[in-house]
């Protein structure tokens, strides 16, 4: 393998990880205030339909993905409504928007299936791209992956110093006892279920606008899920979080890689890897009770009431 | 002193509550309370479980508002909205069950309740070191809640509502967690609180921890003031008349035996706990003769829900022979395996594991009646279940509508003696009971204290595992204690002393020598007069 062929492979990595990492980082702090949102697939869908056709109509970028995170943001509020305004149980809720996502993603998106537009463009930044093997990876990439770089420092810093990432902790933990000490539950976890809407709404406009730039029906091929499981493998740490996304990044392009340089190794075996990697390290991970409990949200996926 | 002198030292009560009433659907939970305290007074709320405390501090800490009636905080009638608004106002509380998050630290947690006034976490840091000296409640800022013990977890509570400008705390049921060493350094705390002008409700069932502790009480039954007084000059016994009623029999004393045969054998039971927020056993040695009821104290989470879970059957041991039944070892058999051997269990949730919360009684009867003839090739004999739930509800009176009752309906003290019944009318060779008055009513209590020593009486092997004391005291006829995992030796309950149980809780196991038992025991009075 020469140098460029593992410049372009860790360029690559880091393309294809970016929406798993938006849309984990999105699921990590839902899943930390204690709700469980199975809906990241419906949603990152309508994300991307909608990011779409606004800017195949308008023409603008920038309206589609604003629009593309608004379109997961509303799509996680009327989970909310269900989920906590109703207190109906995260799962099975979570599972219907999946399905309501898709199929909606489907209808509306139907006209514009296969419609090309012009995809968000990479941005090299001078001298800083031309760094041997990691340049490219790191500087040479489109605008929503160097926010995605934010992103992740954003949420880290989020859960290590702030306060109000404390108050989503405590909530995510003891909602009894957060309530108790007059901290705002409710407010709290509506707070983070639109955060991770608005998330995986910008990680399917990234599919639709940026990666592929087409809408097709189920674009996300499953995403969504990989990114629940991803949540659950990094046990709720964003470092951890950064590492597996460009991991999945990178079992998918090596499938791809590999296929190329024509070894002779069944397509499906190597279409397999990724999510074998995952549930490897998962166990790998998970294997330490000890260190995974203390970041596991305790109250993750139990409603909450108040006055009880 | 008394209320009056407060009083008049501060020139206006601190609290008072006017005709404080709040109804629930199916039970009015307050009916007209009143209650009054004044600066720097440590004022008793007594009564049994039910009565109306817990609703009564909630409605004074902002959590549920009354439906009738007026809080006065400091002479004027204010609406206290929510916790938030109580904290500001001046009230902090220590709740039973502990309102902290195992995973954050100490800081993080008291940063938390103070909202936008915790500032730098840094300096708050110092000043948790420097409020908590000050109180003699020494606490590492530093450290994540899961690696304290229950005290050091009361201190965190209660530190946190020192480091805000206090002028009032609550304290609900603060000593069921507390070895008695504990208590005695808690109450140096509270005195000294008192003398800087706090106000303390100290919510509690415990007489003589009230005797010991406070100016005045107020005593409550059935949402009901029956009575207030002072409690240094009430005696116990009017007390506690006035919290049960005079139509209720109080515990008594009851004969110690001591037992023939051993029956349960526990021989170096070594385990390690699945839960990182576990207790690993160490080395776990005693045993339970046929005809004796031995107590295991220890504050929780010291290694009895492992202990327990060993016994039960509910987690298997790696070998057959660290828990032995009349010599044979069984720590690889199931839980119906050593029921069939003679063991019954009641365990300390009572709903959930002792029972299913949405089952009638009749089904709940099967749930570890099921040896007893209900159950014939896989068919369940309704008839025959639903005769033995009815001789437990009448031999133990039970008070339900009937025996299709959910079992979540009936009251805690209620669905105790309906467990501890459906597992004696088996007839077991080994009953384990943990917590088994654990939040029931003292007639209740009693009543359950009364069908224990009974079982004892007709040669069963009783062990009890539980955090009251004073109970261990009533019904054991030997007593140890276990600490972080490991189980102090076992003694006769009439030749130990509260002392030196509380010794044991604390891991002190080795026999001190009589002059130095009584060194420490003096040392002790010393602190307590303090």
């Amino acid at each position: 393998m020469d140098i460029d062929l593992i410049t372009n492979v860790l360029y690559a990595m880091v393309r294809t990880g970016t929406p798993l990492l938006i849309v984990a980082l999105g699921e990590l702090v839902c899943e930390r205030s204690g709700v469980l949102n199975l809906g990241q697939e419906g949603m990152m869908l309508m994300g991307a339909v909608v990011g779409f056709i606004v800017t195949l109509t308008t023409g603008s970028l920038m309206l589609g993905f604003m629009l593309a995170i608004v379109a997961g943001m509303l799509m996680s509020m009327l989970f909310a409504a269900i989920a906590l305004g109703l207190n109906a149980n995260q799962v099975a809720t979570g599972l219907a928007l999946t399905i309501f996502g898709t199929g909606l993603s489907a209808f509306i998106g139907a006209a514009y299936v296969g419609t090309p537009i012009v995809g968000l463009e990479p941005i090299a930044i001078p001298y800083l791209s031309d760094i041997p093997l990691i340049g490219k990876m790191l500087f040479a990439q489109d605008l929503v992956v160097y926010l995605s770089f934010g992103l992740f420092g954003l949420v880290y810093w989020f859960f290590k110093s702030s306060r109000l990432g404390l108050t989503v902790k405590a909530v995510g933990e003891n909602p009894h006892a957060a309530n108790s000490l007059g901290l705002p539950v409710m407010r709290t976890r509506y707070l983070a279920v639109a955060f991770g809407g608005g998330m995986a709404g910008l990680a399917g406009g990234y599919l639709s606008l940026a990666y592929t730039p087409l809408w097709a029906e189920n674009m996300t091929a499953g995403r969504g899920w990989i990114a629940l499981a991803l949540v659950v493998f990094a046990t709720w740490r964003a470092d951890r979080i950064i590492f597996g996304a460009y991991l999945f990044g990178l079992a998918s392009i090596l499938n791809l890689v590999v296929q190329g340089l024509g070894y002779p190794v069944s397509p499906n075996l190597l279409a397999m890897m990724p999510y074998a990697a995952t549930v490897l390290v998962l166990v790998m991970i998970s294997s330490n009770v000890m260190k995974s409990k203390m970041y596991t949200p305790m109250w993750l996926g139990k409603p909450f009431h108040p006055h009880s | 002193m008394n209320r009056q002198v407060s009083a008049t030292l501060s020139g206006q009560l601190r609290l008072q509550l006017k005709g404080i009433t709040k109804q629930y659907p199916g039970c009015l939970a307050n009916d007209k309370v009143d209650l009054e305290i004044g600066a720097g007074e440590i004022h008793a709320l007594l009564g049994e479980n039910g009565a109306g405390k817990s609703t009564l501090m909630k409605m004074i800490y902002g959590v549920t508002k009354p439906d009738a009636g007026e809080i006065l905080w400091q002479g004027s009638v204010v609406e206290i909205k929510d916790p938030s608004m109580a904290r500001k106002m001046g009230i902090g509380m220590v709740f039973q069950h502990f309102s902290l998050f195992e995973t954050l630290t100490v800081t993080e947690n008291i940063a938390l309740a103070l909202g936008d006034d915790a500032g730098d976490l840094q300096q708050l840091g110092r000043k948790i070191s420097t409020v908590s000296k000050q109180y003699g409640m020494e606490l590492n800022p530093d450290r994540h809640i899961h690696s304290l013990s229950v005290g050091e977890r009361q201190r965190v509570e209660i530190v946190r509502c020192l480091v805000q400008d206090i002028k009032l705390l609550i304290l609900d049921e603060p000593t069921s967690v507390l070895t008695p060493q504990e208590v005695e350094t808690l109450f140096v705390t509270l005195r000294q609180l008192s003398a800087d002008g706090c106000s303390i409700l100290f919510i509690s069932h415990k007489l003589k921890e009230v005797q010991a502790l406070c100016h005045n009480a107020t005593i409550l039954r059935g949402g009901k003031v029956t009575g207030d007084c002072v409690p240094a000059e009430a005696g116990a016994t009017k007390m506690a008349q006035l919290m049960v009623g005079s139509d209720t029999p109080i515990s008594s004393n009851y004969p110690k035996a001591t037992g023939t045969e051993v029956f349960l054998a526990v021989e170096n039971l070594t385990n390690s706990s699945e839960d990182p927020f576990g207790t690993s056993l160490k080395k776990v040695n005693f045993s339970v003769r046929r005809g004796e009821i031995l107590g295991i104290a220890g504050v929780a989470g010291n290694g009895q829900e492992e202990l327990l879970a060993a016994l039960s059957g509910e987690h298997l041991l790696d070998s057959s022979d660290p828990v032995k039944f009349s010599g044979r070892g069984v720590g690889l058999l199931d839980p119906r395996q050593r029921r069939e051997l003679g063991l019954a269990f009641v365990p300390e949730e009572r709903l959930g594991r002792g029972a299913v919360p949405e089952m009638s009684l009749v089904d709940n009867t099967l749930l570890t009646g099921f040896l007893q003839g209900l159950v014939n090739f896989g068919f369940i004999n309704q008839g025959k279940t639903e005769q033995f739930s009815q001789k437990i509800i009448d031999d133990y009176k039970v008070k339900t509508p009937n025996n299709r009752t959910a079992a979540q309906s009936l009251s805690g003290g209620n669905l105790q003696k309906f467990i501890i019944g459906r597992e004696i009318l088996q007839n077991p060779q080994l009953l384990v009971a943990a917590h088994p008055t654990w939040g029931v009513d003292i007639g209740a209590a009693t009543a359950i204290h009364k069908a224990l020593i009974e079982l004892r009486d007709k040669g069963a092997a009783i062990l009890v595992v539980s955090e009251d004391i004073d109970e261990l005291f009533l019904i054991s006829d030997r007593l140890c204690a276990i600490c972080d995992g490991e189980i102090s030796p076992a003694k006769a309950t009439l030749d130990t002393s509260i002392e030196e149980v509380g010794r044991w809780m604390t891991g002190v196991f080795e026999q001190i020598e009589p002059t130095a038992a009584q060194h420490v025991d003096e040392m002790l009075n010393t602190s307590s007069i303090n």
